[in-house]
């Protein structure tokens, strides 16, 4: 195969070992009574939309671990290359770092063929390792960008399958924002229009979907400029305490008092100094 | 040992076809993928394009066969870079049957392959699951497929014309898509010749009708 590429590609498959003995030790700590952290969850809502000029990628912002929200303002939307951006939906840590391992890669490839990044590129990037890991890296992706053949957009998911479509939705929340989506979407739309499609989308999914809450991001990717509206909404904004449970001074009753003070004097004072040029 | 199936599994559920006539094929599918209960795509293309005049529709799990079709078209575009004339439809599928039968305990793939080569002209080759190859005049996969045998069986004739095919197509892909949970959507045909290839795409309001229930 004639490849004349820089980045560390993978040789060989991925050694499924680690996942027999992940397996065994599960077994093991339930049977001492104790369970395993759940691994951070970003319960989600991510949606993307193709219109006249470009693409809108949305996300919420809520990161849960179980049923505790483990984060109020997360960031889903991952910078791939200057025209290109991924949500990310299903294990945090996941979609973190295989975006970031996709965008150092396709930065390198850039380089090498001194080209403005494709959006299809990253896509068969991200589908050839997720199918590698056979669905093991949880991470379920809405991959957006423009390049010289125009806006495209594309869903992928963990197992390593991918779609190209005009809109689509991932995460728990990805039903609510679709029913938005299918009701409103119309082919060629203007950016403000397209804006508001997404941001109802989005909301959709915040309020009905108990995986997903906070604000809305934004990103607006067109021909030359990215807006990254964080946060274009704030729709849980957190309210005004109206009552307060605070007991003023004196409402308990002081009965005795006994003061007893310790005699400490400084013994030994060294200081060392640490060389952080 | 079989590999679980967990609905987090994108399946292309799926309902595909092919046919042989004088000349070239027609190929036919449905256009839904489901994720358990939920339909992730209406508007899936499960006839995928391994070369100029080489289709493969695929059923059975999206990321599989998405990742086959696309080693195979690897591999069959340098093969015929190599010979620099155009490759065979029985090459293609052995490609594909070699895939599927290595790898056929962590595979779910059931692939149709067909097109038109100078050679042997339009040809219909199926792999099914477990990695089996074998050439048939006419042939159906997916989980649709099961309620159309009979039509199909009662309905093809050797030596039907192109038009004749896409109709026999286009009606038997209805008759599965009403009867099977798991295809919906849009019949997408194509038609391979020596001309190139036709693609075509009946929406919901205009495919063929049966029951009047």
């Amino acid at each position: 195969m004639a490849s004349v590429s820089v980045c560390q590609y993978h040789s060989g498959g991925f050694s499924f070992e680690n996942c027999k003995r992940n397996a065994l030790l599960e077994a093991d700590i339930n049977k001492l009574g104790f369970s395993s952290p759940a691994a951070r969850k970003t319960g989600t809502t991510i949606c993307g939309v193709v219109y006249k000029d470009g693409v809108v990628l949305g996300a919420d912002t809520r990161a849960t671990e179980g049923m505790v929200v483990a984060d109020k303002n997360c960031s889903k939307i991952h910078y791939i290359s200057p025209n290109i951006y991924c949500c990310g939906a299903g294990t945090a840590a996941d979609t973190e770092m295989t975006t970031q391992i996709i965008s150092s890669n396709l930065e390198l490839h850039s380089l090498s063929t001194g080209r403005l990044p494709r959006v299809t590129t990253a896509n068969r990037m991200l589908k050839q390792m997720l199918f590698r890991y056979q669905g093991y890296i949880g991470a379920a992706l809405v991959l957006g960008g423009v390049d010289c053949n125009g806006p495209h957009l594309y869903s992928i998911y963990p197992h390593g399958s991918t779609d190209k479509l005009p809109y689509v939705t991932m995460g728990s929340g990805s039903l609510a924002a679709m029913a938005v989506f299918e009701d409103r979407y119309r082919p060629n739309m203007e950016e403000e229009e397209a804006k508001r499609l997404v941001r109802d989308a989005i909301a959709a999914g915040i309020f009905n979907d108990l995986g997903s809450g906070s604000n809305i991001d934004l990103c607006v990717i067109t021909k030359g400029n990215v807006d990254y509206l964080r946060p274009h909404d704030m729709a849980n904004k957190k309210g005004v305490r109206t009552g307060s449970y605070r007991y003023k001074h004196g409402t308990t009753g002081v009965l005795t008092k006994a003061v007893t003070p310790l005699n400490l004097e400084v013994v030994e004072e060294s200081v060392q100094t640490m060389d952080t040029s | 040992k079989t590999r679980p199936f967990f609905s987090e599994f994108r399946v292309h559920s799926t309902t595909i076809m092919a046919v042989e006539f004088e000349g070239g094929v027609v190929i036919g599918a449905d256009s839904r993928t489901t994720t358990g209960a939920y339909i992730a795509n209406r508007v899936t293309d499960k006839l995928t394009p391994i070369h100029e005049r080489i289709f493969c529709c695929r059923s059975g799990s999206a990321a599989d066969t998405q990742a086959i079709a696309d080693a195979v078209t690897y591999q069959l575009g340098f093969h015929s870079i190599e010979l620099d004339e155009a490759p065979l439809v029985q090459t293609a599928a052995s490609l594909f049957r070699e895939m599927c039968y290595r790898y056929r305990e962590e595979l779910m793939a059931g692939i149709i392959v067909a097109g038109w080569d100078p050679r042997r002209g339009g040809q219909v080759y199926t792999v099914p699951v477990g990695g089996m190859m074998t050439r048939q005049p006419v042939s159906v996969g997916g989980s649709g497929s099961s309620y159309i045998y009979g039509y199909v069986d009662s309905n093809y004739r050797a030596g039907m014309s192109k038009e004749e095919c896409l109709k026999f197509t286009a009606e038997a892909l209805a008759l599965a898509m009403e009867r099977d949970g798991s295809s919906g959507g849009v019949v997408r045909l194509a038609v391979i010749s020596e001309q190139g290839v036709e693609r075509q795409a009946i929406l919901g309001n205009q495919l063929p009708k049966f029951s009047t229930v």
